[in-house]
């Protein structure tokens, strides 16, 4: 008896998630649907035009897809060269010592900083700093954006890809040892290869919490609605764009809004089914 | 165990009867962050007196009304009057104004201290017409003053706004250029410079970025010690944002139900960029399960803004009083509010 009821509360535990994220979707669907019959589906992806003017109302997806993509790859860019020695020294060089629990102690603690933190810094120290070193004159920029998202993204990329690191095989490094191998070469022709689909499924993991970042972004990133025409010029995000307009959004506008919405979840979860998938292909090798 | 559920019964019942004993009642706004700091101390002071809660979310104009509309919110705050196309898509509405503000042009612009902008200097700016703070219009303008050879970096709102209404509510008036292009509303196509959300955001970015200019409510650019500039009125004066030449703006007629722009006021002394800011609330005050004691606490909320003491608080905060006219009508307009359909003050 009791038995049962632990197994049917469980059930329903198990059932409510699923439900939930459908509902989601469902919500999203729907409230987006009026934009995408008035635009068009692919015309809205495509589309740059952001007009509110009443009558000539026009709203295209393009500037905030480019903006999210375009500051999500560089930061995935610039944390690269951080996070993967700092996995490489957690994972292999130190592998157990202080010193290594230390720096991934203190690696995922970026992790527990709140955006808006990351937001003020970029704001009060990195924007005057661009703006100081003249490589924009407005200093909010993709450029300012990237660089404090990749800090941000930092601890999930290097926590995980140590982890797929500590996991190569010691019999391999041993036998690459014994045939006169130097640690570099270890490195590079044994551990990389082992880990390598591991690594890259943590770096989709952190693009994906890049992807949808919204804080730090709004508050660097500059807010115009146009496709940027290089990488220290002003744009938009799709995450800011909707934080910045739902509040006196309607009708249409608001569809709109949804409709951006439903597009960064559907990437979003695309970016995490690859890594899902590449994680697994990992465990399997 | 039936002793111990009797006893925690009695408690609840108890508690919940403490608790109807005293009359607080909690309103709730939102709306409009240009006269935050003037509701904050208004809000402050009403507490003290009355016993009555007020919480208020600057969450900008738009989602104010928007709040409104849904019916969730005692009052709604915004620098933007309802348009009739508003208007008749909701059930009727008071529009009842609070105080009187400025719209301020504030610039960062190294060792200068007073800078003279015209209505369509301004809208040109913002137009990307004008790109250099030593243009000469700019230099035509500011004899003797000293302007770098830098590019001028508009900052605008991101987020729906009314003080972006009232701003390009005015650039509308006085430039023909800005009419057909941009227009008025509380969002605008700025083509270029960067955005940032709320009057705190604008003045923040600002403050820290050389060579911008941008338009705020007036108590941000006082709080956050920004220059602004004295702007040119109709009458060809040079007007800065105090009390006395927002106050002359609103000279003019009113109408009955007070919505009404003053921005261009044609008056002497005034400054152009004024507005009222008004709080919106429902003609009939029953509605979601609103009890009769929140309609009155409403209306009482409503009745100490327009009072002497609040009003004073008004230009200790850098707002304007409201004129003796405007008042006048607000106190007939909340006669009209009813509750049930009877009127809720006599």
């Amino acid at each position: 008896m009791n038995d049962k009821i632990y197994k049917n509360l469980l059930f329903v535990a198990a059932l409510i998630m699923p439900i939930v994220c459908g509902g989601i979707v469902y919500a999203l669907v729907t409230d987006a649907y009026e934009a995408f019959e008035h635009f068009g589906f692919f015309k809205f992806l495509t589309s740059s035009e952001w007009n509110y003017t009443q009558g000539a109302e026009q709203y295209g997806a393009l500037p905030f897809i480019t903006g999210t993509l375009m500051t999500t790859l560089l930061a995935l860019i610039f944390c690269i060269p951080f996070s993967l020695p700092v996995a490489l020294f957690v994972g292999e060089y130190f592998k157990g010592t202080k010193v290594a629990s230390v720096l991934s102690t203190v690696t995922d603690l970026l992790a527990g900083i709140p955006s808006i933190i990351y937001g003020l810094w970029g704001f009060y120290t990195l924007r005057p700093l661009i703006m100081a070193m003249n490589i924009s004159p407005q200093g909010s920029s993709i450029l300012t954006a990237s660089l404090v998202l990749s800090i941000m993204i930092i601890p999930y990329a290097a926590s995980l890809s140590a982890e797929f690191i500590k996991m190569v095989p010691n019999d391999l490094k041993e036998g690459a040892y014994s045939l006169g191998a130097t640690r570099a070469e270890v490195i590079r022709k044994v551990v990389f290869p082992v880990a390598g689909s591991g690594i890259f499924s943590s770096y989709i993991l952190a693009i994906g919490r890049a992807l949808g970042e919204t804080m730090t972004v709004t508050m660097l990133i500059g807010n115009t609605n146009n496709i940027p025409d290089s990488i220290t010029s002003t744009g938009n995000s799709m995450a800011s764009i909707i934080a910045n307009q739902f509040g006196e959004a309607d009708d249409l506008r608001l569809s709109s809004l949804i409709a951006i919405g439903l597009v960064l979840f559907m990437i979003t979860a695309i970016i995490n089914l690859i890594g899902k998938i590449m994680i697994k292909r990992a465990r399997i090798a | 165990m039936k002793k111990i559920f009797k006893s925690v019964m009695m408690s609840f019942i108890m508690v919940s009867l403490v608790a109807c004993g005293s009359e607080t009642v909690e309103l709730s706004g939102a709306g409009a962050t240009f006269p935050l700091p003037f509701y904050n101390v208004v809000f402050e002071q009403y507490a003290s007196k009355s016993d009555n809660q007020v919480a208020y979310g600057g969450i900008g104009s738009g989602g104010g009304i928007r709040n409104l509309r849904d019916k969730i919110v005692d009052f709604a705050g915004s620098d933007a009057f309802l348009s009739d196309k508003e208007m008749a898509e909701m059930a009727p509405v008071v529009h009842v104004p609070t105080c009187m503000g400025a719209v301020v042009v504030a610039y960062n612009l190294d060792g200068v201290k007073d800078l003279k902008l015209s209505g369509d200097v301004i809208a040109d700016i913002f137009a990307g017409r004008i790109k250099m703070w030593n243009d000469e219009r700019l230099a035509a303008l500011n004899p003797g003053v000293k302007l770098p050879s830098e590019t001028i970096i508009p900052v605008y709102r991101s987020d729906g706004s009314g003080t972006t209404f009232v701003f390009t509510d005015y650039l509308t008036k006085v430039s023909p250029m800005w009419a057909s292009e941009y227009g008025a509303g509380k969002s605008v196509n700025f083509p270029l410079g960067q955005a940032a959300k709320g009057n705190p955001g604008v003045a923040g970015v600002i403050k820290q970025t050389k060579n911008s200019i941008g338009y705020v409510g007036s108590e941000y650019a006082f709080a956050q010690k920004i220059p602004y500039a004295s702007v040119e009125n109709q009458r060809g004066e040079f007007v800065q944002p105090t009390s006395a030449a927002i106050s002359a703006a609103a000279s003019g007629e009113i109408p009955a139900d007070t919505r009404c722009s003053i921005t261009n006021s044609d008056a002497a002394g005034a400054y152009p960029i004024s507005t009222f800011t008004w709080m919106i609330i429902y003609k009939e005050q029953n509605y979601s399960d609103r009890t009769k004691e929140q309609a009155e606490a409403t209306l009482d909320l409503l009745k100490y803004i327009l009072s002497d003491e609040a009003q004073n608080i008004a230009s200790e905060v850098h707002y304007a009083p409201l004129p003796a006219k405007v008042k006048e009508i607000s106190m007939k307009n909340l006669k009209s509010v009813t509750y049930d359909g009877v009127s809720i003050l006599q």
